[in-house]
């Protein structure tokens, strides 16, 4: 490397070094508490730590495996059809993106929550006010709320590039639809699908805002982690979870990305 | 055309559609409207948005100030750094540019954590909003680097620079001349997207902040907890006020929708 690249290169350096690969060595030291490494060991198999690990794990997979099937059917409409209005939507689409967590869980207490609108019209209605919203239920359904809009747009994009004359060919060899989309649509749009799926996953593993503004029953990581760390002030605890947290969101990530290849580099 | 019934697909897409934006116009109605309970009925008025004003001001120009300084941190630290790693193959290439996007795949709240066990304690960073600030930057610099680094791939940059050589121009004279102009795209689209990340900011920033530093989005938080709905929803207009002509801005520059992976919930 050049002396001039050097030059160029030692802002990052010394921005980056002293304020996050620094404090990221602080905090795996935190982790260890008196105990040194094997503190790690003890938290992970700690009953209730391991429990809210299965947790996050499974709900976050069930999140973005419901959010792949919904995106896909949507993605996929709103690339081949035109109709009046579709630019408007798929600009509309990027808004959600810039949302907090927390602005997410408003909007889910706005329409399920004790004064929702949907209790509103359910006490209209049935005479019995549907609340959701400081549920399971509701949270799934925040979740959903942020995946769909980033996921849609990555398979929209994908969807571009597809080639149709492939799909023309199934066709005319007989294949029926379901068929096309199993074995022309769905294997052209992998790529996509997986760094998309990854992306979703490690989201929903790292989001707090949400789960924090519903006050969630469901023990999260990160609620267990701001938990830990506010109210406890179990500083070791929380350092070492939330490491688990980032190792398990970048394993993902890099993973996703050495499977689909360059293209989830460009997408995330 | 695909044809897994058509009608279906048409029907899913609708429903997303107003499962996405029905929320959002509900809470822009909400924050306009007397009483959430009754509707629309009730009439509408400005109170709210007036009482949100009187409480969270501060919280929304530190949330602009943080930004603008973010902003302008990324650009002058990050364009430099895109400009190394386009040049640098390789290895070190690699290395430095998984180094690079490492803060985009950790959790906010374990760089939040991070930083407050590595400089809690150093003078009053703590309850400076300087400390937001550092966070933010940690946080929306890949975003900056990547934004950059595409258009350098792009472009021959290369040609561009050995063109310029040959006509006697010297390195800086090629860095300021040549490739920061041929970068401008870049540029802005990662300097919209870096504004955007750092007000809409809540998963680190609710560790990093205190009493005296609260930023938007963590009044938001506190509105939400402690408010009416209206103005909950009052205050969640104002937001979406300041970030959505940012997020036209974005789209109209032509930023590929996917150079931004942003962990906003």
């Amino acid at each position: 490397m050049k002396t001039l690249h050097l030059v160029l290169l030692l802002p990052f350096l010394i921005v980056f070094g002293a304020f996050f690969i620094f404090p990221l060595a602080e905090l795996l030291l935190a982790g260890t508490g008196d105990q040194g490494i094997g503190n790690y060991l003890r938290i992970i198999s700690n009953a209730r730590y391991l429990r809210s690990l299965v947790t996050t794990i499974l709900f976050s997979a069930l999140v973005t495996a419901v959010t792949l099937v919904i995106s896909s059917t949507v993605g996929l409409f709103l690339q081949r059809r035109r109709f009046a209005g579709r630019q408007i939507l798929t600009t509309m689409l990027a808004f959600p993106l810039a949302f907090p967590g927390t602005v997410i869980g408003f909007l889910v207490i706005l329409a399920g929550g004790r004064q929702g609108l949907i209790g509103v019209i359910t006490q209209g209605v049935m005479n019995q006010r549907v609340v959701f919203a400081y549920s399971t239920i509701g949270l799934f359904i925040a979740y959903i709320y942020f995946s769909i809009p980033r996921t849609i747009l990555t398979i929209m994009a994908s969807a571009e590039k597809l080639d149709r004359s492939l799909e023309e060919a199934a066709r005319s060899l007989g294949s029926s639809t379901f068929q096309v989309v199993r074995d022309v649509i769905l294997p052209g749009l992998q790529p996509a699908l997986i760094a998309a799926g990854a992306i979703c996953f490690a989201t929903s593993v790292g989001a707090f805002g949400t789960a924090f503004t519903l006050a969630s029953t469901l023990d999260l990581l990160p609620m267990v982690i701001y938990t830990e760390f506010s109210l406890q002030a179990n500083l070791a605890v929380a350092s070492a979870l939330s490491l688990v947290l980032g190792l398990m969101t970048w394993l993902v990530l890099a993973a996703a990305r050495s499977a689909a290849g360059t293209t989830v580099a460009a997408a995330g | 055309m695909v044809r897994p019934a058509p009608a279906l697909a048409a029907a899913v897409t609708a429903l997303v559609m107003v499962f996405i934006f029905g929320p959002i116009l509900l809470s822009v109605l909400a924050g306009l409207t007397v009483n959430f309970q009754t509707g629309l009925r009730s009439g509408l008025t400005l109170r709210w948005l007036a009482q949100v004003w009187d409480l969270y001001s501060g919280t929304i120009s530190l949330s602009l100030e943080i930004a603008c300084a973010c902003l302008i941190i990324t650009t002058l630290v990050g364009v430099p750094a895109a400009y190394v790693l386009a040049n640098t193959k390789g290895i070190g290439g690699r290395l430095l540019e998984e180094v690079m996007v490492l803060p985009i795949a950790i959790p906010g709240l374990a760089v939040a954590l991070a930083l407050i066990t590595a400089y809690s304690t150093v003078g009053d960073l703590r309850t400076s909003w300087l400390f937001i600030l550092i966070g933010h930057v940690i946080y929306t610099m890949p975003f900056m680097v990547r934004s950059v680094l595409a258009v350098l791939n792009a472009i021959d940059f290369k040609l561009l620079e050995e063109g310029a050589a040959s006509l006697g121009a010297r390195f800086w004279q090629r860095f300021f001349g040549i490739i920061v102009p041929n970068c401008r795209q870049g540029i802005v689209a990662g300097a919209l997207m870096t504004f955007t990340l750092s007000v809409s900011e809540f998963n680190m920033t609710f560790l990093l902040h205190t009493p005296f530093t609260t930023t938007l989005p963590v009044g938001l938080a506190d509105a939400y907890a402690s408010m009416r709905l209206e103005i909950g929803s009052a205050y969640t207009m104002v937001f979406f006020v300041i970030i959505v002509p940012v997020l036209l801005l974005i789209q109209y520059c032509g930023a590929p929708a996917a150079a931004g992976r942003r962990r906003s919930a």
